[in-house]
């Protein structure tokens, strides 16, 4: 994590653009800049100012944007559920269609239903998702109704229900607010199909190859000689083996979704942290850059503590 | 980056919508105005601080001025707003406001000449960026305890520091800066002597037609209506507009009636929408401008007769006509339409053989080459190209380098161009915003480092023209001042190393049913009180 923040930080600082510019604006006077220079403490040498940046990192504070004028921590805490939110049920899709479907598909090898899952990968992997996101768009909001526009309530339902978690599925639900609820995920239902779809094609081959790979082992044939049914075999015996590789790539997929899916929601204007770190980017905004990143970088690492303790779980080796 | 991917997406949206259409169904509640808008501009609502676009939009409808326009009758200028009327004194250094009766804050406070007093003070005091449209009146920190004082609970009394034309400063006053602020509420969340610029950020205390709902940075901005409001409480009760990056999602909300206004739809989007049932757009002029200017330093260019042959060698029409269709209009002179002594002439237009026979004139029989920094956007990039076409049919051979914005205004500020392409947009609705850049440079030494004016930038050494600029800015009678702004514009489009070229349109799609929406024009912002629907 030190590293991470040191990185970014120097890159940040060597960057051809000047900060100070773009909070006064080109047409500043002398003073007014050099007094915005001061506050910003550019005077000072960079590993003091970083030294400044680290302490007040470890207090929660990644400064002030200078492209909302807000904290940092605080644009993140706004726009980091709205991505998690989105992530979630995103991978949800993909491991419970993602998942059996690599069974099947292992088990059921050459056979239709293994060409079917191979080309809905393939079309998963290879079409922009800019393109699918807004032709789903067209049809099914603007032609058929059936789901929400962009963004992620009808603009008359926003500011209605109070702010707890930050992802509005949770919080109407909390509320006790349906009508809330129904309207949210009818907004969130196709970003998260997509995104869905995405992390299934993944976790769908994945999953066919690890099982493959087990079933050509001979504690297969020896299970398959003893008699137990071929439910038991796949599901009890092959499918256990695989559980912990399959954690891992589904963290991954998981944590993919979680840096936000820029092109997504820039699409479904959807306000979460994706397009936050590129907006910010943009602007040259190293701050909210920074902060973001950081928060990437521990939801990394979260992640792994989170899957290693699966493993631990799942692996009896690892008792 | 972003340019490719959203050409890609509005290629792929136009295809597609193009082919299968979508029909118009939804409404927005009938008291409830909704837009879709670019507003990561923002970063503060303190109208003692705020200075860009989409800020100002919200502040014309937050804060009551002194003085303001009337949304209605944009060009009739400004007229009374919290002040009823107004007297000058002989010496035409004293103005004295008498604040309207009966006005009351959206705190309940009444809004009194202290209030009025304590903004315009705080304004000046604060310094930050858009102070200078009150302190070039010579206002400052130290003086405004005896140039700006209220004398009466309802009379507030500005003293400048010379005579200057009264619609100078009243003009000044309509800008956001000018936006007054309930004093004792402000007062009560300072911070650190702050005079409550923290506060004012993400919060408002203003006397206008709204009062803010919420503020999410990026995300979106809902106004509350005011039934207070002193012009009657406005139609529209809850105004949100929400930040919607690209254009063909801003489309695809409008045609499906879940938006009533789009407001940054590109020329594919705005083809798309024209004549869809329920849709209109509007086209409204903007203040910017779009110009070319030529570096007196560079010998070549410096002669009179070349600058006036390369003014006939830009094709204005071909390039209004073709990338800058709907965004763009053909203006020449430096005061954008709209504004007081504005003219609408154009004397030039693309004519190559009279280009060449005054190169000809010049010296330059076969032409010269020269250098043009454009920054990377695309709309500049065509005009560059255009140019360099147009430039080459008369053996001008053109050499384009393109930058990011920061890079090419370094070099522009360091006066080392040789042509630069550039936009500007006024920064306070008075002539002199403009005409004080583009028509004014009392000293061309290098070291004078006047880099905020357009005229030291490129070098042009004009002691009377800055002159009669400068008197311009004392004439009190508003008509005579108008007609010297003409006088020398037209002297200024003879002569001077500026080609101006375009004035910006901007146009937006509307839902057919929302009456009276009026973005401001060149010289203001958007006025949400007046619409209906």
């Amino acid at each position: 994590m030190l590293g991470l923040l040191f990185v970014t930080f120097f890159i940040g600082r060597v960057m051809p653009v000047d900060p100070v510019l773009s909070i006064v604006g080109e047409r500043a006077t002398k003073e007014i800049y050099e007094a915005a220079y001061l506050e910003l403490g550019l005077d000072k040498p960079l590993f003091v100012q970083f030294f400044y940046y680290l302490r007040d990192v470890v207090q929660g504070d990644f400064g002030t944007s200078l492209r909302t004028g807000f904290p940092v921590s605080g644009d993140i805490i706004r726009v980091f559920p709205a991505t998690m939110e989105l992530a979630t049920l995103g991978t949800l899709i993909g491991v419970f269609i993602g998942v059996p479907l690599g069974v099947v598909a292992a088990v059921r090898r050459g056979t239709w239903i293994d060409q079917f899952a191979r080309v809905a990968a393939l079309i998963g992997y290879s079409m922009p998702i800019f393109w699918l996101g807004l032709i789903g768009l067209l049809v099914l909001y603007g032609i058929l109704g059936w789901v929400g526009g962009p963004g992620r309530l009808d603009i008359y339902y926003e500011d209605i229900v109070p702010t707890v978690t930050g992802m509005i599925l949770v919080d109407s639900a909390l509320d006790g607010n349906w009508e809330i609820f129904r309207n949210a995920l009818s907004h969130i239902i196709l970003p998260a199909s997509l995104l869905g779809y995405y992390s299934l094609a993944y976790i769908s081959r994945m999953t066919r190859s690890f099982m493959l790979e087990q079933l050509s082992a001979e504690y297969v044939i020896t299970a398959r000689v003893k008699g137990l049914s071929e439910r038991e075999v796949i599901w009890k015996h092959v499918f256990s083996n695989i559980k912990v590789q399959l954690i891992t790539v589904i963290a991954l997929s998981y944590a993919g979704l979680l840096e936000g899916s820029v092109l997504t929601e820039i699409i479904f204007a959807w306000p979460g942290i994706g397009s936050y770190i590129t907006t910010s980017l943009l602007s040259a905004d190293m701050n909210a850059v920074m902060g973001g990143t950081v928060v990437v970088g521990l939801v990394f690492v979260c992640l792994n503590i989170f899957s290693d303790l699966l493993y631990k779980f799942f692996d009896p080796r690892a008792k | 980056m972003k340019s490719i991917r959203s050409m890609a997406i509005g290629a792929a949206t136009a295809l597609a919508i193009g082919a299968i259409g979508v029909p118009a169904m939804a409404e927005t509640p009938a008291n409830m105005l909704v837009i879709a808008g670019q507003i990561d501009d923002i970063t503060t609502l303190d109208p003692a601080q705020s200075f860009e676009f989409s800020g100002s939009d919200i502040s014309r409808n937050i804060y009551g001025k002194l003085v303001n326009f009337d949304p209605k009758d944009l060009d009739a200028g400004y007229g009374p707003d919290l002040a009823e009327s107004w007297t000058v004194s002989d010496d035409g250094k004293t103005i004295t406001f008498k604040m309207r009766e009966g006005v009351k804050f959206h705190s309940g406070n009444p809004v009194t000449a202290k209030d009025a007093e304590f903004s315009l003070r705080r304004a000046v005091t604060l310094n930050k960026t858009p102070s200078f449209i009150l302190t070039q009146f010579g206002f400052n920190a130290d003086n405004v305890e005896q140039t700006i004082v209220a004398t009466g609970p309802m009379t507030l009394q500005i003293t400048t520091d010379r005579r200057y034309a009264i619609s100078f400063v009243l003009n000044c006053l309509t800008a956001t800066i000018g936006g007054i602020v309930d004093s004792k509420l402000v007062m009560e969340n300072e911070v650190d002597g702050d005079l409550g610029n923290t506060w004012l950020r993400n919060n408002t205390a203003g006397s206008g037609a709204y009062r803010l709902g919420s503020w999410k940075a990026n995300e979106s901005i809902t106004l509350i209506s005011n039934p207070d409001f002193y012009l009657g409480a406005p139609a529209m009760e809850r105004v949100v507009v929400r930040h919607i990056l690209e254009s063909s999602t801003q489309r695809l909300l409008l045609e499906k009636g879940d938006i009533d206004i789009a407001r940054n739809l590109n020329p594919e989007d705005v083809a798309g929408v024209s004549g869809k049932e329920g849709i209109v757009v509007d086209s409204e002029l903007r203040g910017r401008l779009m110009y070319i200017a030529f570096n007196q330093k560079n010998e070549i260019l410096a002669n009179p007769k070349v600058m006036e042959a390369m003014k006939y060698l830009i094709d204005y029409e071909g390039m209004k006509n073709s990338f800058l269709k709907g965004q763009y209009t053909i203006h020449q002179a430096f005061l954008p339409r709209t504004y007081l002594g504005a003219i609408s002439d154009t004397p030039y237009s693309l004519d190559i053989a009279k280009g060449k026979t005054l190169l000809a004139e010049a010296g330059y029989p076969d032409g010269f080459e020269v250098g043009l920094i454009v920054r990377e956007a695309q709309e500049r990039l065509e005009i560059g190209q255009s140019l360099q076409n147009t430039f080459g049919k008369a053996g001008i051979k053109v050499n384009i380098t393109v930058g990011t914005a920061k890079q090419m205004l370094a070099v522009y500020r360091a006066r080392q161009h040789d042509i630069y392409l550039g936009a500007w947009g006024p920064d306070y609705p008075d002539p002199n915003t403009n005409a004080a850049t583009f028509a004014v440079n009392q000293d061309n030494r290098d070291e004078a480092g006047l880099t905020g004016q357009l005229a030291w930038r490129n070098s042009w050494d004009i002691p009377k023209m800055s002159e009669d600029t400068l008197a311009a800015v004392v004439e009190n009678d508003r008509d005579v001042r108008a007609k010297m702004y003409e006088a020398i514009q037209r002297d200024h489009q003879k002569r001077s190393p500026f080609a101006i070229m375009f004035q910006k349109i901007e146009q937006t799609g509307r839902s057919k049913n929302v009456q009276n929406l009026n973005l401001g024009g060149a010289i203001t912002a958007v006025s949400y009180w007046v619409v209906t629907k």
